[in-house]
């Protein structure tokens, strides 16, 4: 049962990990709009299949 | 021309009125808007922007383009203070009009392909907002804002912008605050689940025994003074001000449970209760996190009016003309207003006339005539040609101004939410510690070996978590039905107020209305002969874009599937139009104005004309060879459900009254068809009217409308719901948005709400039923810890089973 001496701090440490991640995650804005991306993605799909329809890259103007 | 297929328009895909149909073009257009977005799209090969839509619900909107030059964009002063740097880019935020559906964030984000220059774009969607990042050499910051503007998003400066970045670094800091709370919680559970098993028999080593409740003690210090220390905050400048707050309860039941465990930890004694203080920190936290997106919502609608009003004016200096920002205009200057300009402060029209667009103010779409010496408000559209304003009042003096005002006014107001379950876990919580205290001294005084068992079972399965969950979890499972069903509730303490019923204030235009000019009485002559009558109107009117043509052709197109050729087609504007088709020459207009002419009213066509009035329709005369043949009433009828809905809220026991921005007359006739009593249809009713009635209304009030007239009532009332095709700003201002029209989807919301409460009722009963019966177990030392522990995630699972299950909103279709 030793083993609980290294697991147990262990956990903590992984529970301060995953904090430290989603407070980098939320100062960098990233749940600010939650509407958006989620239909940006469906846009990538679109993209894709629009570029295998026709090659040619958007005209700039 | 006898075609009568309906032909649709190329870029909105609403339908293209029979005489602006191109023969021989593929591509038809509704209006000129559409056709300069949809060449301006083309024009930038971003075609795909069609094809995208059709895969997506998107609702038909005419495009707006203004086709202003946005010069006042590209001054030093302006970039300095509006624009910020990003290293050598410089990045500002757009308030953006007509953004509705998806494929809008792609043709938004597709900047950067169109113009070169343009770094990034980000469209934020719920709030219509995009963030612009470009390299100020290559582009103008004007250039950017007329391709938007071309592409049919008029753009706006966001302003607001500090504002709104230190309400997102605050939602922020909320938000790391919960997930600590959460990670804390879940740890010294995790623990304490060890610990539980303790109770029941198992025998822990000393050490990990000590590990464990120093561990948690640790935790929950940390969980109470970092995540926690809100509540402290709220609590102290309760006992300053001397103002009870829900903090103070919360307060003391943290700090008791705290010190209690601190305590017993220090000298080995007893139970640590840090589950519980760890756990209700955490369920608190996101309750208040549910409350503080609702007040950001009523900011967005504020930043949102802010951002409308236009930033520079045209400043007449002698024969130059200047742009000066607004806060430079000084009552008495001269202010050069051209067509599609908004009127950037009130005053009086000095030179010129025009028509406008005075729907800010009224909510009235159709356009006012406006002549030397008349008033003009801020906020208003010019529509038609270049006028002279002498500035009366500016900025937060003028009318919009004000009501802008108050609208923030009413946002602020603190909301009466999950206050309740609040103070009930507060207080809760600080009557469950010391019932554990009297439970251990008693025990402890009459059966030491048990005192510690029974004081930790009553700890364990009083855990506040099926509390806490009751309400929030009821309104999130309801919300989110609500929001399939196409209602936006912005918060949940929108359906509590609605639940109980008060006065119902309506909106009459759009709410109870179709909104659409529509043909309702027709009143031939005797002698007549109808099917070539109305097949010669629908020629003539095939020629007009107005209201009322419109309105002839709906009502026969069905009727009348090939008509003749009109020629000779005049129209005078606000009178009718006159024409020939084939031998037969015809007046249409205003019955008043061909009298004057010298038309001639039979008895018969007397008597339908005060019918139309006394209807509050708007009469229409034919006259062929200077005799009245038939009058057509027009008006906005009722929508089909409109009457059987006002039944149903009246049985529901809602008062309900009308507020219209109309005559009194329509308001009144409308008011009798729903058989509602005179003194309840109020007519004529400006947006400081409406907002004096909201809040001279005893008891519960909900106001329904869908203009920015109406922005300040639907804000100061108890709720506010905005109806689909309303203008944003009341959409922002409103607690609810339903994104279908109708007056029974709102007896239905009512209804809904009803529902909700009830399963929030039986949510709490269930859970404090259940803390009852195990406190009074373990308080007779029947229950031991362990069966608490089994028993405990019990309770928070019948909590969620009832409210996912409770069919709150799903009679609505």
């Amino acid at each position: 049962m030793d083993v609980l001496y290294i697991i147990f701090p262990m956990a903590l440490v992984l529970a301060g990990i995953a904090l430290a991640g989603f407070s980098w995650a939320a100062k960098r804005g990233q749940f600010d709009d939650l509407e958006t991306p989620a239909r940006r993605m469906l846009h990538d799909d679109f993209e894709s299949k629009e570029q295998q329809a026709d090659s040619t890259p958007p005209k700039n103007l | 021309m006898t075609s009568a297929s309906p032909v649709f328009c190329a870029h909105c895909g609403l339908p293209v009125p029979a005489g602006l149909v191109v023969d021989g073009d593929d591509l038809q257009f509704c209006c000129q808007g559409c056709r300069a977005v949809y060449e301006a799209i083309h024009g930038a090969g971003l075609a795909g922007f069609y094809q995208l839509r059709e895969d997506d619900d998107f609702d038909a909107e005419s495009a707006r383009t203004t086709g202003r030059g946005f010069e006042e964009l590209d001054d030093p002063e302006f970039l300095e203070s509006q624009t910020r740097a990003r290293g050598a880019l410089r990045e500002m935020d757009f308030y953006l009009e007509g953004v509705h559906c998806a494929a809008c964030v792609w043709l938004v984000e597709k900047l950067p392909t169109v113009l070169s220059g343009v770094v990034e774009s980000r469209l934020d969607m719920g709030r219509s907002v995009v963030r612009v990042t470009w390299q100020p050499e290559q582009v103008a910051c004007s250039v950017i804002a007329k391709m938007l503007d071309r592409l049919g998003y008029p753009p706006h400066p966001y302003r607001g912008g500090e504002e709104t970045e230190r309400r997102k670094a605050e939602d922020r800091r909320l938000l790391i605050r919960i997930a600590a709370a959460g990670a804390l919680a879940g740890n010294v559970m995790a623990i304490a689940f060890a610990l539980y098993g303790e109770s029941g028999g198992l025998r822990i080593e000393e050490g990990y025994r000590q590990m464990f409740r120093w561990a948690s003690l640790m935790l929950a210090v940390l969980a109470v003074l970092w995540p926690g220390a809100t509540f402290f905050r709220g609590a102290i400048s309760a006992i300053r001000t001397r103002t009870p707050h829900m903090d103070l309860p919360i307060a003391l039941g943290l700090t008791a449970g705290l010190t209690g465990g601190a305590f017993n930890t220090l000298t080995e004694s007893g139970h640590v209760y840090f589950e519980s203080v760890t756990a209700l920190v955490f369920f608190l936290l996101i309750g208040r996190f549910l409350q503080q997106r609702q007040q950001r919502a009523a900011w967005d609608a504020l930043a949102l009016l802010y951002s409308i009003t236009p930033g520079a004016a045209r400043l007449l200096e002698g024969d130059k003309v200047r742009e000066v920002p607004l806060s430079t205009l000084q009552p008495g200057m001269h202010l050069e207003i051209r067509a599609g300009d908004s009127i950037p402060a009130d005053g009086v029209l000095v030179e010129g006339q025009s028509d406008f667009d005075l729907s800010l103010l009224t909510g009235e779409s159709r356009p006012v005539a406006r002549k030397s010496g008349d008033t003009l408000h801020a906020g208003t559209v010019n529509l038609r040609a270049r006028v002279v304003l002498q500035v009366e009042t500016t900025g937060e003096e003028t009318r919009v101004g004000r009501l802008m005002k108050l609208v923030e006014q009413y946002a602020r107001r603190p909301a009466p939410v999950v206050q309740m379950a609040d103070r009930l876990a507060g207080w809760f919580t600080l009557i469950v510690v010391s019932l554990a205290a009297v439970a251990w001294l008693y025990w402890n005084a009459h059966q030491p070996e048990q005192a510690l068992g029974n004081a930790v079972a009553l700890l364990i399965v009083a855990c506040p978590c099926a509390l806490g969950l009751a309400t929030p979890l009821a309104l999130v499972a309801s919300i989110g039905r609500a929001a399939r069903s196409g209602i936006l509730v912005k918060g949940g303490d929108v359906l509590e107020r609605l639940s109980k019923p008060g006065t119902l204030l309506l909106d009459k235009t759009g709410t109870l209305t179709q909104g659409v000019v529509s043909l309702i009485q027709w009143s031939p002559g005797e002698t007549t002969v109808e099917p070539q009558l109305k097949a010669d109107i629908l020629a003539l009117e095939s020629h007009s874009s107005h209201l009322y043509a419109r309105a002839f052709r709906r009502a026969w197109q069905d009727e009348c599937d090939a008509f003749p050729t009109a020629r000779a087609v005049k129209e005078s504007m606000g009178r009718g139009l006159e024409g020939r088709v084939e031998n037969r020459a015809y007046q249409i207009g205003a019955p008043e104005y061909l009298r004057q002419k010298g038309a001639t009213f039979s008895a018969e066509m007397e008597q339908a004309l005060s019918q139309c009035l006394q209807r509050a329709l708007t009469p229409i005369a034919i006259v062929q060879k200077k005799q009245v043949v038939a009058i057509a009433g027009l008006g906005d009828p009722l929508k089909a459900d409109a009457k059987q809905a006002v039944l149903r809220l009246q049985q529901m026991g809602w008062h309900l009254r009308i507020l219209s921005g109309d005559h009194p007359q329509i308001a009144k006739a409308i008011g009798a068809e729903l058989s509602l009593p005179e003194q309840d249809c109020l007519g004529r009713m400006t947006p400081e009217d409406k907002l004096l009635v909201v809040e001279q209304t005893p008891g519960p009030t909900v106001m329904v409308g869908d203009g920015v007239n109406d922005a300040a009532a639907l804000a100061a009332a108890g709720v506010g719901i905005a109806v689909h095709g309303g203008a944003e700003a009341s959409l922002a201002a409103a607690d609810i948005f339903l994104n279908r029209p109708g007056l029974q989807r709102i007896a239905d919301l009512a209804e809904g709400a009803q529902r909700v409460m009830n399963v929030i009722r039986r949510n709490l009963a269930v859970s404090l039923l259940y803390n009852i019966i195990g406190v009074t177990l373990a308080l007779m030392g029947v229950l031991t810890p362990v069966w608490a522990a089994v028993l405990m995630p019990v309770s928070s699972l019948t909590v969620v089973s009832l409210s996912w299950r409770a069919r709150t909103f799903d009679s609505i279709k």
